[in-house]
């Protein structure tokens, strides 16, 4: 039923995109989709109002992403354009909390935030607010709130990770293979944006795809401090290809490292967007949340007045977690096969991204670790997280679906 | 031959001459026309640009500032931080001293706030606890007003740069002290003792916003009185005038030069406070917002007049307001609005000149001169 369920949802995206978003390049172009389908008719939508509060507006591929998911759900579920609110450029203040409290003026019912630091914002508007739905992403108070109407919502977008590690990988094999470099010189460079779990998580699973298909890969990881900002993105991206890096990958928000990438001749790997326009001989693969599966699921029910989920982490079967079109130019060969293959072992479960036989951290297996799980002002590492041989990443059933990995660094990563 | 070289000498159709002065109704007509003419200007621009109709546009932003009583309240408040701290730099401008530093100035004066939340906010008595950080940040901003003044005063170091640079130091020192507060690395300080309320100026009368448009408003007449009757407010605009003027006249003008900071560094300060403690409750990098350099506008555009700057405030929070209104409401990006504002504020500038000049047709003068 899932797979079915999950076929559907790619399927109206396709179409979707076809039709709303004729002249930006599609991201999600598996396959020609024609399909018929659409949103649930039983379900009356006239009486929703959405909101979303961005940090940034679209020229930041993050808020992108959040900006067209909402785009796309109004137009499947046929929303009017005075049915969705978006308010972008909302810094982590009180300013958030008065977009939250203008568009409940505005009659919005549910509301959606995008940015880590919206979070205490919004609770306080949930508390203001008690029949309104508050709606946000990447945070990690929904579970203890004690608030009703309160949600968090994220992705395990460390699949996705892992899987665009693969792709990385069979890049690296290919490279040793022609000659271009020896096999201990599979450097991969890691631009992040911040030393924090979320980070952390993305570039322990890229890399730990990498290094299943690329034995000897290492990588080696530098941060802007920053989630924006395009000069120190690509800055950090031309100095760990000046230190060796033979490939590159980011979590960070601007064109910065994709750029500098197409400019040195550096394979890419980018997050959130298809970058294969800016480097179309560089750029290989990107993973990205797809957020309108949780959109859809939450106005649909805010508008049948159904609970939905305190706290929600999209996967690859409900098709949150994506890879855009494999760029065959810079692809290795049979890179889509090991793709196909790993996404099958994925579903089924044969694969864990954090199955601790694939690591090591001081050059010991993990058998035990206790993470921050549950906020508190004390950060205090209160979960134990390894069950049944693998690290329980962003795991909703009793946990929370925000990434919570924050181990500096397995064995194979260092800090630049 | 010279009857040839006088016909080429080409004589341009106008000139431009000084004003001496302007009736005021003169001066504000001509203000009122600049701005009728930049909302024609911003029509077309939302016509070619938008396909929208100009007037919908504009009463969108009205909406945006004026469409609910809450909408109200949050324009009142942008107004008065936006305000605080145009006061602030206010004095300094007059003296010609350019602080460019105040965003750095209020960083550290909300820094100093949020530290005494984060560190001895569960000890002390609330009343205790916010007069502590009231202090606290203005003392913060004092001294990053004063270290530029000081080496201003004593080698004459250039303040521009030296403010601009300071507020780098701010900002990492804001960084700094929030990777130490919130070791997840997350670099979101988040709402600081949201359980329990310490350190928060209590709501007045029911309204969150109310204490920081009170103090404003002192400050504005505070600052009035100081620039305009007190012997201090003399001696600054002296100063600005001409150094050489205030020393021969027997001021002393470092002391003028470090005293003057010591109140824009205050004043700053304060409006950290205000933004920590009365509105935000936490501290990020962005706290200031690039009110710290909008103000220089504000107190330029007011000719330093701590009463006209509440309209300019309000003029330039009004069109921000209305900006993040039509993007929400057209779907446009808030760079359009942003371009509209340019050209509104483009014009209100640009007027000044024909109130400062007047342009003769040359020919007239030729007549006049016969």
């Amino acid at each position: 039923m899932k797979k079915i369920l999950a076929l559907l949802l790619a399927a109206v995206l396709v179409f979707s995109f076809a039709a709303c978003n004729g002249s930006k390049e599609d991201p999600t172009t598996t396959g020609a989709g024609e399909s018929t389908s659409a949103a649930p008719t039983d379900v009356d939508y006239s009486k929703v109002k959405v909101g979303l509060i961005c940090l940034h507006d679209e020229n930041s591929t993050y808020d992108n992403n959040f900006i067209q998911a909402l785009k796309d759900t109004q137009t499947k579920l046929g929303l009017k354009d005075d049915q969705v609110l978006i308010k972008t450029n909302i810094p982590e203040d009180d300013k958030c909390l008065n977009a939250a409290q203008e568009l409940a003026d505005e009659g919005c019912n549910i509301i959606f935030a995008d940015s880590f630091g919206h979070e205490t914002y919004m609770m306080q508007a949930a508390k203001e607010f008690p029949e309104i739905q508050f709606c946000h992403a990447t945070g990690t108070h929904a579970k203890t709130a004690e608030l009703k109407n309160f949600h968090n919502a994220f992705a395990a977008i460390y699949e996705g990770r892992y899987l665009a590690g693969i792709a990385a990988g069979m890049k690296l094999n290919e490279m040793i293979k022609d000659g271009k470099i020896k096999a201990d010189e599979a450097k991969i460079g890691y631009v992040g944006a911040f030393n924090y779990a979320e980070v952390v998580s993305g570039l322990t699973s890229f890399f730990l795809g990498a290094r299943s298909v690329c034995e000897s890969a290492t990588m080696k990881v530098t941060y802007t401090n920053s989630w924006f900002d395009i000069a120190l993105e690509r800055e950090a991206a031309l100095s760990l290809i000046k230190d060796g890096c033979v490939l590159i990958s980011q979590h960070a928000d601007s064109e910065g490292a994709p750029k500098a990438c197409e400019e040195k001749k550096v394979p890419n790997v980018a997050y959130n967007i298809d970058t294969s326009s800016m480097g179309p001989n560089t750029a290989l693969i990107s993973s990205k949340i797809n957020w309108s599966p949780y959109y859809e699921l939450a106005i649909t029910a805010v508008a049948k007045g159904e609970e939905f989920a305190t706290d929600w982490c999209g996967t690859l079967a409900t098709d949150s977690v994506q890879l855009t079109k494999l760029n065959e130019a810079v692809a290795a060969e049979g890179t889509q096969a090991a793709l196909d293959e790993a996404i099958a072992k994925l579903e089924k479960g044969e694969l864990k991204v954090f199955d601790t036989a694939a690591f090591t951290v001081d050059g010991k297996a993990l058998d035990s670790y206790k993470a921050d799980v549950i906020p508190d002002e004390k950060f205090e590492k209160d979960t134990e997280v390894i069950k049944d041989g693998s690290f329980c990443e962003s795991d909703v059933e009793g946990m929370r679906s925000a990434p919570y990995f924050d181990i500096m660094y397995i064995d194979g990563i260092s800090e630049k | 031959m010279s009857k040839k070289n006088e016909s080429k000498v080409r004589e341009p159709l106008f000139h431009i001459a000084k004003r001496t002065s302007m009736v005021w109704w003169k001066a504000w007509l001509i203000r009122g026309v600049a701005i009728l003419a930049s909302l024609v200007v911003c029509a077309l621009i939302i016509v070619l640009l938008t396909k929208q109709n100009p007037l919908e546009v504009y009463a969108s932003m009205f909406k945006g500032s004026f469409g609910t009583k809450r909408k109200v309240w949050i324009l009142l408040q942008n107004m008065a931080i936006l305000l605080c701290i145009s006061l602030a730099v206010t004095p300094a401008f007059k003296m010609r001293f350019w602080n460019l530093g105040a965003e750095g100035q209020v960083l550290i004066g909300g820094l100093a706030s949020a530290a005494c939340m984060f560190y001895i906010g569960d000890r002390l008595p609330n009343l205790l606890l916010i007069l502590i950080m009231f202090a606290a940040s203005i003392l913060g901003g004092i001294i990053w007003g004063v270290i530029p003044a000081y080496f201003k005063a004593k080698w004459n170091t250039n303040e521009s740069l030296f403010t601009l640079m300071m507020n780098y130091i701010a900002i990492q020192l804001v960084s700094f002290a929030i990777m130490v507060w919130v070791p997840s690395g997350s670099s979101v300080m988040g709402v600081i003792n949201s359980s329990t309320s310490a350190g928060w100026i209590p709501d007045l009368f029911g309204q969150k916003y109310l204490f920081n448009i009170l103090v404003v408003a002192a400050v504005t007449a505070l600052m009035f009185v100081y620039l305009k009757y007190s012997k201090h407010g003399y001696e600054l605009s002296v100063v600005g005038e001409s150094e050489n003027t205030a020393r021969y006249i027997g001021i002393n003008v470092k002391k003028v030069i470090i005293r003057t900071m010591v109140l824009s560094g205050a004043v700053c300060g304060l409006a950290g406070f205000l933004l920590v403690s009365g509105t935000n409750h936490t501290i990020s990098k962005t706290l200031a917002g690039g009110n710290g350099f909008t103000a220089i506008m504000v107190s330029w555009l007011a000719k330093f007049n701590p009463i006209l700057m509440i309209l300019t405030s309000f003029l330039i929070v009004f069109l921000q307001r209305g900006a993040g209104e039509i993007a929400t409401n057209f779907r446009l990006n808030e760079s359009v609005a942003d371009i509209l504002t340019g050209v509104i504020i483009f014009f209100i500038i640009g007027c000044e000149f024909f109130i400062n000049y007047e342009i003769k047709s040359t020919r007239a003068k030729h007549k006049e001169g016969k």
